[in-house]
């Protein structure tokens, strides 16, 4: 190189001098000099994409998963008979089950209208607008709030998708009572989204008005009414579908494929976990100003409940009560346990122990804010272990722990491999797999599923920040749940959460609520099918 | 600028082509490896974009034809600009090309201290970064070009 060097300043010279004797062979030399820099590149990303090729047939021949995104939502149920539907409730989750059927309030859908204008990130608008057409019709609305129910009515009114000032249908009947409603002729199926200690009544009572059902989680808000649900509904004939949304999860669907294929192995473990850390993530849910009893139909909302005197709190923030609400466990544990049964087919556990307390939100309320049940499962071999706090955000994600890798899940999922497996072991020796790359992954929406995605998209994915779009339409799963309920009721057919799901959600979030307040390991009689 | 480099000693010849080597290495390496991942999308990294330009890179993210272009002109950009310097071929306009690049990524990822990314660096920054450092390597390579000396460019610009 130093001869080189020390060459170059005469070169520099010897072409300036031959400048204008054209084009020398010295010239041409220096011209192409670099080229094998050209090929030593080329060759070293050649030789890395050769390598990444091989990782990943060989790991598809070990794996045998498919990368395809799972076929769900894509089914078209619009033709058919219009569906006429009922919906009692019109809170919080009353207002999302509308919209996800198509039906907005024009203020709301105003709100979104300018937030878009402002914010063009803003897609809630446009999505809203996207959203497939259920080709349903609200003919009746029931609450006993009677601003909630106005809102109902013109939610429900709202057929174009329009904001204030644009031309809405004719408003659905108001119903003062949800049993008159259940007797109406003109409506076929009905969406229930109240309380939950009102959940299991209406149900029952659907059925039996051979209503077809779409009731909010859980199923029930005590042990007796559980069975009652499942007698009434199979008797019935009714198409049920409970109101777990997380069916429609890609991830969850692509998991349980992984599963099926044993990619974990032998199973012992399962972490679930509720991480939320705000009033609204707590139950302590806005009074509105409106609200006073004559307004309110207290009677029919304490119904099966204790009697208690009129309370805005109570009537509002229902969920941090025994009285009205299933607590953590019905909440936000079925959640959990749903996806979980949906993934593994783990059905109810053997027993339950469950401990927590008030820790944090020490405002009156009765049911905990902090919370630990595990659930045996002796006849699968593992634990699950659901774990909870109101007043902590760290996201801590379902972890499905086997001897041969461990499964991360949430909106995107990952097969990690573990060091120590057996099936993996020759493959670990052989570079083909590295602990702490996964060996599978799968992202929502992603074009490119590979069991090699780069370090950095991993990155992104699992906050949420890539992929949120599936066919350039964000996915609300609660669209797609209520879509495939309707379109089990047009079929004849069973939808994905139906009675026998729901059943075993009951039980299960039952079996935790008792093990806290009796402070005891309950079991769940499988012979006789009672909880002891 | 001949003049310039007639006066450069055979040494600093010799470490300012290495250096255009090794920046067109590494941007032609970068392109090449994105090539090749065809699933590779710029999405994510303009999400993450931080700081006051913000909003003007995550709108490329935000719709799927303008991001199809951003990724496109990102992977043969990196690309061309490597291959005009390592062969030292019409290096200026690799050269200026380059340190719009550059600075695109810097201004997308700007290393201020209120900033936090999702992808982790591997060092400290405080509004020195690498990809200041090569943007500023690459603006001493324009003030001092040797792709007249070795390089394509010896032959193209030959009169």
């Amino acid at each position: 190189m130093a001869t080189d060097n020390n060459n170059n300043k005469n070169n520099q010279d010897k072409t300036n001098n031959t400048s204008k004797k054209g084009v020398t062979r010295r010239d041409v030399l220096k011209g192409i000099a670099t080229i094998p820099v050209v090929g030593g590149a080329l060759y070293g990303a050649l030789k890395r994409h050769q390598y990444d090729n091989l990782v990943k047939s060989k790991l598809a021949e070990e794996l045998q998963m498919s990368y395809e995104a799972p076929d769900i939502g894509e089914r078209n149920t619009s033709d058919g008979p219009t569906i006429r539907l009922g919906i009692i409730g019109f809170g919080i989750r009353g207002n999302h089950l509308l919209r996800a059927t198509g039906y907005m309030h024009p203020e709301d859908v105003e709100d979104w209208k300018k937030a878009a204008a402002v914010d063009s990130y803003d897609k809630r608008y446009h999505d809203f607008l996207m959203q497939d057409d259920l080709n349903v019709v609200i003919n009746g609305v029931c609450d006993i709030f009677d601003v909630y129910a106005d809102r109902a009515q013109r939610a429900a009114a709202n057929i174009n998708r329009e904001s204030v000032e644009g031309k809405m249908g004719p408003a659905p009947r108001r119903y003062k009572n949800y049993k008159d409603l259940l007797a109406a002729d003109d409506i076929d199926a009905v969406i229930i989204a109240t309380p939950d200690h009102w959940h299991g009544t209406m149900a029952i009572d659907a059925a039996r008005h051979g209503k077809h059902v779409y009731l909010e989680k859980p199923m029930t808000w005590t042990v007796e009414e559980t069975y009652e649900v499942r007698k009434a509904v199979k008797d019935s004939g009714i198409i049920f579908q409970l109101g777990h949304q997380g069916r429609q999860t890609e991830s969850y669907i692509k998991a349980k494929e992984a599963i099926d294929k044993n990619l974990l192995g032998k199973i012992s473990l399962i972490e679930v976990a509720t991480n939320r850390n705000s009033p609204n993530g707590a139950w302590v849910y806005p009074i509105h100003p409106e609200a006073s009893p004559q307004t309110i139909d207290w009677k029919q909302f304490i119904g099966p409940a204790p009697s208690h005197p009129f309370n805005l709190e109570r009537f509002f923030r229902w969920r941090c009560w025994w009285d009205y609400s299933t607590g953590l466990n019905g909440d936000l544990l079925t959640h959990e346990y749903d996806a979980i049964n949906q993934i593994l087919g783990v059905g109810i556990p053997h027993s339950a122990v469950s401990s927590g307390g008030i820790y944090y939100y020490k405002d009156g309320r009765t049911v905990p804010d902090v919370l630990q049940v595990a659930y045996e499962f002796p006849k699968h071999d593992f634990t699950m272990l659901y774990s909870a706090t109101l007043s902590s955000q760290k996201d801590r994600g379902k972890v499905i722990m086997g001897h041969d890798a461990w499964m991360e899940l949430g909106n995107s999922l990952s097969v990690m491999p573990d060091p120590s497996s057996t099936r993996y072991q020759e493959k670990i020796e052989n570079g083909i797999i590295e602990p702490g790359r996964p060996i599978y992954s799968y992202i929502p929406g992603s074009t490119n599923v590979d069991a090699v995605t780069s370090a950095t998209e991993q990155y992104f994915a699992g906050r949420g920040l890539l992929y949120t779009y599936r066919g350039g339409k964000r996915v609300d799963t609660t669209h797609l749940h209520i879509k495939e309920w309707l379109d089990s009721i047009r079929l004849n057919q069973q939808p994905s959460c139906d009675i026998n799901a729901g059943f075993e959600e009951a039980i299960t979030a039952h079996m935790a609520t008792k093990a806290y307040h009796e402070k005891r390991q309950v079991f769940w009689n499988d012979v006789d099918n009672v909880i002891e | 600028m001949t003049k310039v480099n007639r006066n450069l000693s055979s040494i600093q010849l010799t470490l300012l082509v290495l250096l255009r080597l090794s920046i067109g290495w590494h941007f032609f390496y970068e392109g090449l490896i994105k090539l090749l991942n065809p699933g590779w999308t710029s999405v994510g990294y303009l999400m993450d974009s931080k700081g006051f330009m913000s909003g003007f890179f995550q709108s490329f993210a935000a719709n799927p034809t303008t991001i199809q272009v951003v990724d496109f002109l990102n992977i043969w950009g990196l690309i061309a600009i490597g291959l005009g310097l390592i062969l030292g071929a019409y290096t200026k306009i690799a050269k200026i090309a380059a340190i719009l690049l550059l600075s695109f990524y810097y201004l997308s990822h700007p290393p201020f201290l209120s900033l936090e990314y999702l992808i982790p660096t591997e060092g400290n920054y405080f509004i020195i970064n690498k990809t200041l450092i090569e943007l500023l390597a690459i603006a001493v390579l324009l003030v001092f070009p040797t792709s007249k000396i070795l390089g394509f460019d010896r032959l193209i610009f030959k009169k």
